[in-house]
Parts: C-alpha cells; structure tokens; sequence
C-alpha cells in the first residue's frame, strides 16, 4: 500500500504550495539525520592499572585525555572513588566516563538517602553504620550490568572499566567490566595498551591469589608506579601525570597529581624504524 | 438516615479530618488472625494462628518466605498480601541481580509503605486491606517492621496485629527487657507465649493450626509447619503455669543455642 499522503488526498499543491518533507527522515526527503550511535570513541584515556595486595588495592591512571593522537587535555582525573570502599578507574572514551560519573554520583545519592530512612538507632555503633555501604563487589556488579544493558541496546559505553575496593568480607576486591559487558577478575589487572605491556609484569610480582595476599602496600605501589613508568616509556597516548588510589581499611587514599620518577631513556636510541627515521 | 457519607472513597476527608476507607481497611486487620514477631539480638521470629474455613478443609497460610533472608506475616486479606508478597520478591530479586546484595529490610518496607500510601491518595484505588509483619535478618543485624494498611510503617522490637492481638502485646510489653538477649530457642518460646494468650478460652496452639518463621545471623529465614514445631509446642507449654505468668518464663530452659 502507498503510504505517501498524495496518494490520500493531500490538499493540492497548486493551492497550498509543496508538500513540506522536513519532519521525515532523510531517507524520505526530510531534513531528519538517522539515529547514529557511538561507532568509536571520540576523546581517550588510555590504560588503567590496578593490583591487589595484602589489606587492600591500589589503582592508577594517567591524567591524559587524547583526541584521536593529539594530547589534548591533560588535567583528566580518570579515578573517581565511590566511597570509603571503592574506586572505579576509568578507560576508554571521557564523555562516557563523564556520563557514569554522574550515573555513580546519582547512585551514592540515592544509597545514602535510603540507608538514613528507618533505623536510626544504630547510628552510634561502629562497625554496624559500615555494613549496608555499598560494597566495590556490588559496584561491580552493578557497573557491569549497566555495561551490558547498553551494548545490549547496541549504543555501548565506550569504556573499560577497573572496580576496586573491598567486598562484603572487607576483603581486596578487583575486577573489570568493558564495553560489552564483560566481566573478568584477576590479582592484577590492566585496561588497554597496560594490558599487553604492564600486566606480564605484574603478573611477575602476585602470579597468583595467594601471592597477592602476600604482598605488602609498599611493594604493591612500587610495582604500579613501575608500571605507569614503563607505559610512558612505550605508549604514544600516555603522560607522565598519573593518579594512583590505595583502597584499603581506612577508605580510599587517593593522589591525582603524581610525577614519574627516576625516567631513564637510555634504551630509546637503540629504537629505529618509527616515523621520519629511515635507517 | 444515618449513612455515612464520607465513605465512598480513600480520597474524601471527612468534616472530621478522618478518612474512613482507610480505617475500614485496618479493620480488616484486626478481623485476620493473630501474628506475633519478636527479634533478639542474633535473632528474628514470626508466629502466627492459621484459621481454617471449616474443620476438614486446610489452614489459610499466614507467613511467606520471601527471600532467604526475610519472611513476612500477614493480618488481613490474604489476596492483598499475594500482591504485596509477590511485589516484595520481586524487588528482593532485582536487588540481588543488579548489587548481588541482599535488600535491606528497612528498605524494603519502605517501598511498601510508599506503595501501600499512593493507594489511599488516587481516586479509584482502595487500601491494602492486610498489616504485614516483616522479619528477617540483613547486613545491619535481625529486624522486625510492622506494615499498616494506611502505609504506616514501624520497626519494633516487638509487636503483634490481628484478632485479639492486644493480649499478645501485652504479654510482649511485660517481657520486653527479655528479647534482646534470648536465644533462638528462648526467642521461639516467647513468641508462641505471646501468641497463646491472645487466644480465645476454647481454642489452643496445635501443630495444625500454629505456623512458626525463624530467621538468624547465620540462618537463613525458615517456615516451620506441622510436625516440625511439635517439640516446641511441648517444651513451651509443659510448665503452663509459670510460662503464662510471664515474667520467669525463660528460666529453667537451657536449650538456648
């Protein structure tokens, strides 16, 4: 059938001048865009490292927002802590971060409201006032389905995220979730250019969960600052502007304005082959 | 001639400032049976009368588990509480698939209240006709809520609503220093104490007609029926006379666990 209102009766053209199209999609002659969605991510942050140690976790991520190659913004803090238990490291695309940023925001509002609705009473005894604090294991579970809802609806949050913080047992909880709504959890683990260079090496130092448990705070946050040091080193979209955030008993601690240390480019003249380098 | 007028729906006040499809409905609670609950420091117990229509046929059910953590006991109409109850499974899921956390008690009750309030706000709609006890234990500790029709909610330490539920209260008020430090047992008993003086002369707690809910610490919440609460039965009531005067009812038993 022909659904074009000519073929209904359309008042004549003659009289009332042409038909106007513009609130039809362009496809029809309208002035209307199709609905597009994200195809890939506009503004970057690159890897974020993160690693479990005895007590608790410590994460890291480069202040750095590249637009395509160019360093763009370089004052982006792509940690956010939730609360006293957890933080969420943000690779990927900075609008989507900005996005569930607030989402987390309006969430933390929300937790707090309800859990002050009832039982005052036990307001004044330590330990109890904790308990229904979202833990970093609820936040990813959490985290994880609003990942999948939206690739699901195939308008994905270009991001890989890393949750870390302490579960329901105050216990180091660390895990991933990404655009597809992929879920992973491991004693270390590293988002994007950090997955290939920094997780072997700090594979190295907690190769398992009972190395990890193991491993004191001091040693855990060499190993990531070595890390940060080494992504600088060889990804071409990173800075020497870091945060790092240790999640542990006494809540977060978090640094967003860290300096590498100690760089050492002895190793860079023995690299050829890039750019306008011909031999 | 005497017709009230102000009755036709939730959503007139009366010249009074009272609005009577409301009181109706926590009428209705008070003609449903008994239930009683009682929580302790480690522990949260529902009991409750179960009636039946007539002699042979089976009991109306008076306490729903409604996640492994809580349970509820209902006073009133039983089809309301099927919506309520199914309602509250529903959120307890969701809480669990979206957090994988428990839902909070106080929570839960508060959406209840919430939705059982907008009933007595639109016109068209009608109150729940049904007082819910809500008892369990979750991450702040064990707790009990009373729902009332009207969308009023309160946590207790203990309480009771239904048919003649004013002398289980009072036998709850006059121990109520007990309940904090019970044990399960002891908690158990103190429930079934208090819902055997709100009987009526002629009637008595049997394994057919009584209906126990126990939720602990380290205990997920529990139906008991039938045979199961036989023992509790017999050990609660064999020394009547001081379990009825209540003030040394917990003495004497140490099965506390």
């Amino acid at each position: 059938m022909n659904h074009f209102p000519e073929a209904w009766g359309r008042p004549r053209d003659e009289i009332y001048g042409a038909y106007n199209p513009t609130y039809l999609p362009s496809s029809l002659g309208g002035a209307h865009q199709p609905t597009t969605r994200t195809q890939s991510p506009i503004v970057t942050g690159t890897s974020v490292l993160a690693l479990k140690f005895s007590t608790g976790v410590v994460i890291a991520a480069d202040n750095l927002a590249s637009y395509g190659s160019l360093a763009r913004f370089t004052d982006v803090h792509r940690l956010k802590p939730f609360n006293k238990r957890a933080v969420v490291g943000f690779g990927g695309d900075v609008s989507d971060m900005q996005y569930l940023d607030r989402l987390l925001n309006s969430l933390d509002v929300e937790e707090n409201y309800t859990s002050s609705t009832g039982d005052s009473k036990q307001g004044g005894e330590e330990g109890l006032v904790d308990a229904p604090l979202m833990s970093a294991k609820n936040l990813h579970t959490y985290l994880a389905k609003v990942m999948y809802k939206r690739r699901t609806d195939f308008n994905p949050l270009w991001n890989a995220l890393l949750i870390v913080g302490l579960d329901d047992q105050s216990q180091p909880f660390l895990a991933s979730a990404d655009l597809l709504g992929t879920t992973f959890s491991a004693p270390s683990l590293a988002t994007g250019f950090g997955a290939h260079l920094a997780q072997p090496i700090l594979r190295r130092v907690v190769p398992n969960e009972a190395a990890s448990r193991e491993l004191s705070r001091e040693k855990a946050v060499e190993a990531i600052k070595e890390c940060m040091k080494v992504l600088f080193y060889r990804d071409a979209r990173s800075m020497n502007e870091y945060s790092i955030a240790v999640v542990d008993e006494n809540g977060v601690e978090l640094s967003e304005n860290e300096k590498l240390e100690n760089q050492s480019w002895a190793f860079a003249d023995r690299i050829k082959g890039y750019g306008t380098q011909v031999v | 001639m005497f017709r009230n007028n102000y009755d036709n729906d939730s959503v007139t006040f009366s010249p009074q400032g009272r609005i009577f499809q409301v009181e109706y409905a926590q009428e209705a609670v008070k003609q449903g049976s008994v239930v009683v609950g009682i929580v302790s420091k480690t522990h949260a117990v529902l009991a409750a009368i179960k009636r039946n229509a007539e002699e042979l046929s089976s009991y109306q059910r008076k306490i729903i588990p409604i996640d492994t953590h809580y349970g509820i006991a209902l006073a009133g109409l039983a089809s309301d509480a099927r919506v309520l109850s199914n309602f509250m499974k529903q959120q307890s899921l969701a809480s669990r698939l979206t957090y994988a956390r428990p839902i909070l008690l106080s929570d839960i009750t508060a959406r209840i209240g919430d939705r059982a309030q907008t009933n007595t706000q639109h016109y068209g709609k009608r109150p729940y006709g049904v007082g819910l006890l809500i008892a369990g234990v979750d991450a702040r500790g064990p707790h009990l809520f009373e729902f009332q029709p009207s969308g009023v909610t309160v946590e207790c330490v203990a309480g009771g609503i239904g048919a003649r539920s004013q002398m289980a209260r009072t036998y709850l008020e006059r121990n109520l220093d007990e309940f904090e430090n019970c044990g399960r047992e002891e908690l158990v008993k103190h429930a079934l104490r208090a819902l055997k003086d709100s009987l009526s002369q002629d009637k008595e707690l049997t394994v057919e007609n009584t209906s126990l809910g126990v939720a602990g610490m380290e205990e997920n919440f529990k139906l008991y029926e039938g045979e199961e609460i036989a023992g509790w039965l017999e050990t609660t009531f064999e020394n009547k006379a001081e379990g009825e005067t209540g003030a040394e009812g917990g003495e004497g038993m140490e099965v506390d666990t």
